[in-house]
């Protein structure tokens, strides 16, 4: 019995408080940013987007999702800034995620996180939490040490291509001119039970013409700039879906794959509607991109589990923050941003 | 028929089959719920068709509690430990239901599909509602701990039957002894005072004692 109970224990990890967990995680980003009951651990301001997916068949014949089969799919999306502060201002990153619940018909879903750059930051969780404890703000400057930054980015040359993307791109003033990147690999199933390993990202229909806002920018550019195009009318993007050879990484969000393999056009993302995301369909929604139909399986990017462990562990919190339920507040020394 | 009480062998291979399942699941869930290895998805991918599994098993256990009545516990045990005996039991049966029904309307408050077969999700239990999934996963979590703490004591209790009071409790859920032995000698008395325990305690209403899984606290939750 007490070989069970301590069996337990270290299961639960709570023999092992340095071991990486879905936990700690969560409680440097909360501690990075401060704690904002009720929102998201990570990419917290953001704005409820809804409409269908139009699919034209063309994936259908790499992937059984009944999402691929022509006709259309209902979506309930999100697009985003990253961190954990809900009243962060749109250029403080030059980051934008959307992130996609696909409704497919018998219950089945498809979520999916996605941001605008090509290849993530880093590639494995453990390099994820040490990059949050890199950038943890400074508790006289509230900003992060660059110096210490310098060498989280120093000790990672798996950052370079991230680095590479973030030093050319500006904060884009409109969400509707990015594109979105699905970041890790996944895997593709036809109906003769192939693996196809894919990437996926959408490219818009509206054309960039002025990414620099035109005056200083103002906190909210860019959901000003979402209704905005939305009162004339729905936004377009192209879902491509990109299939890999054998030898293409799976495992590795910080690479790219070579430019010339095939990428397949599956058909349109219409987004008709935005809503405030405290009121908004996508609130409740944990966009865990593991959560996939039949016909997509995960990759063995070591990412994926953490990133659905993760979002769990943040949408607990804020669920349960969100009903008040006993315990939901953090202790007092975890609301504020301190030094680790 | 020389027989001791004991439980229905069907009793007995649920109880012991449900056993392994149950701990098994409190390890998966307390394991998924802290690592972001790939074990996060692999054990999340058992542990919610095996939910299902212990609840459907559940169904079927207590048909049969129902149905093959519980031997008695021995009658020279204190009223109060047979008090704990039977809430104990109450309490296990109900967890074993509540944890995997409020899994199931956790996922479904939390807008998730419920997947247990690929491609083919169970229906919402509830509807979508984020705090009501809070409440729900908060419920889940500290239920599981609950429920943990008492199987410990259940195996704690066995045993206490099996290795000091040496009564007929252990064995009714493992091994029923076939005949009186020496060594049992004093089961004798103990038997027929149990058989008079059982009558002399009308006031458990019938539907009640199966259900609570009364008569095995000791009885072989020997868990």
């Amino acid at each position: 019995m007490l070989a069970l109970g301590v069996a337990f224990s270290y299961t639960a990890g709570w023999l092992a408080p340095s071991r990486l967990s879905a936990q700690r995680i969560v409680d440097a980003l909360q501690q990075n940013a401060g704690w904002h009951p009720g929102y998201r651990r990570n990419h917290a301001k953001g704005v409820c987007v809804s409409g269908y997916f139009e699919s034209n068949g063309a994936a259908a014949a790499y992937s059984v999702a009944r999402v691929f089969a022509q006709g259309r799919t209902p979506v309930i999306g999100r697009l985003a800034i990253p961190g954990g502060n809900p009243a962060a201002p749109d250029d403080s990153s030059p980051v934008r995620s959307l992130a996609l619940r696909f409704d497919l018909p018998g219950g089945e879903q498809w979520r999916t996180g996605m941001n605008n750059m090509p290849v993530f930051v880093v590639a494995t969780p453990q390099a994820f939490y040490e990059q949050l404890l890199a950038a943890r703000p400074d508790p006289a400057t509230h900003k992060p040490d660059p110096a210490r930054l310098a060498a989280f980015f120093a000790a990672h040359p798996e950052t370079g291509p991230f680095l590479a993307w973030a030093k050319t791109t500006r904060p884009s003033a409109s969400f509707a001119t990015q594109s979105y990147y699905g970041l890790d690999a996944f895997y593709f199933i036809d109906a003769a039970g192939r693996k196809h390993p894919v990437r996926w990202r959408v490219a818009p229909e509206t054309a960039d013409h002025t990414d620099a806002p035109a005056g200083p920018p103002s906190k909210d550019d860019l959901t000003d700039d979402l209704d905005r195009r939305l009162a004339q009318g729905p936004l377009r993007w192209h879902l491509l879906v990109t299939l890999g050879a054998p030898e293409d990484p799976t495992n590795d969000a910080t690479r790219v794959w070579p430019a010339e393999r095939p990428t397949i056009d599956a058909g349109t993302l219409v987004i008709e509607h935005a809503q405030d995301q405290a009121s908004g369909p996508c609130r409740d929604v944990n966009y865990d991109p593991t959560v996939l139909p039949h016909g997509i399986a995960i990759s063995d990017d070591p990412l994926l589990a953490a990133r659905a462990s993760a979002y769990a562990d943040s949408y607990r919190r804020r669920t349960g923050e969100e009903a008040h339920v006993p315990g939901s507040a953090p202790a007092a020394d975890a609301t504020k941003a301190s030094q680790p | 028929m020389n027989t001791h009480p004991a439980f229905h062998p069907l009793a007995r291979v649920l109880h012991w089959t449900m056993a392994v399942l149950i701990l098994a699941m409190l390890f998966i869930g307390v394991g998924m719920v802290s690592t972001v290895s790939s074990k996060h998805t692999w054990l999340l991918a058992i542990h919610k068709p095996l939910g299902i599994a212990i609840l459907v098993l559940a169904i079927i256990r207590l048909g049969v509690r129902l149905r093959f009545r519980a031997p008695p516990l021995p009658a020279d045990m204190p009223a109060s430990m047979q008090w704990v005996a039977h809430a104990s039991h109450w309490v296990l049966y109900a967890l074993m239901f509540a944890m995997p029904l409020i899994g199931w309307a956790m996922l479904s408050a939390g807008g998730y599909p419920v997947t247990i077969l690929h491609g083919w999700p169970l229906p919402p239990l509830v509807p979508a509602h984020g705090a009501l999934f809070g409440w729900l996963r908060l419920a889940h979590g500290v239920l599981a701990y609950v429920f943990f703490l008492a199987i410990l004591g259940h195996m704690g209790a066995a045993l206490y039957h099996g290795l000091i009071r040496r009564d007929d409790v252990l064995p009714s859920m493992s091994f029923p002894r076939r005949e009186p032995s020496p060594p049992q000698m004093s089961d004798a008395p103990a038997t027929t005072q149990a058989s008079a325990v059982g009558t002399a305690l009308p006031e458990q209403p019938p539907e009640a004692q199966p259900a609570g899984d009364p008569a095995s606290p000791g009885q072989g939750d020997a868990g």
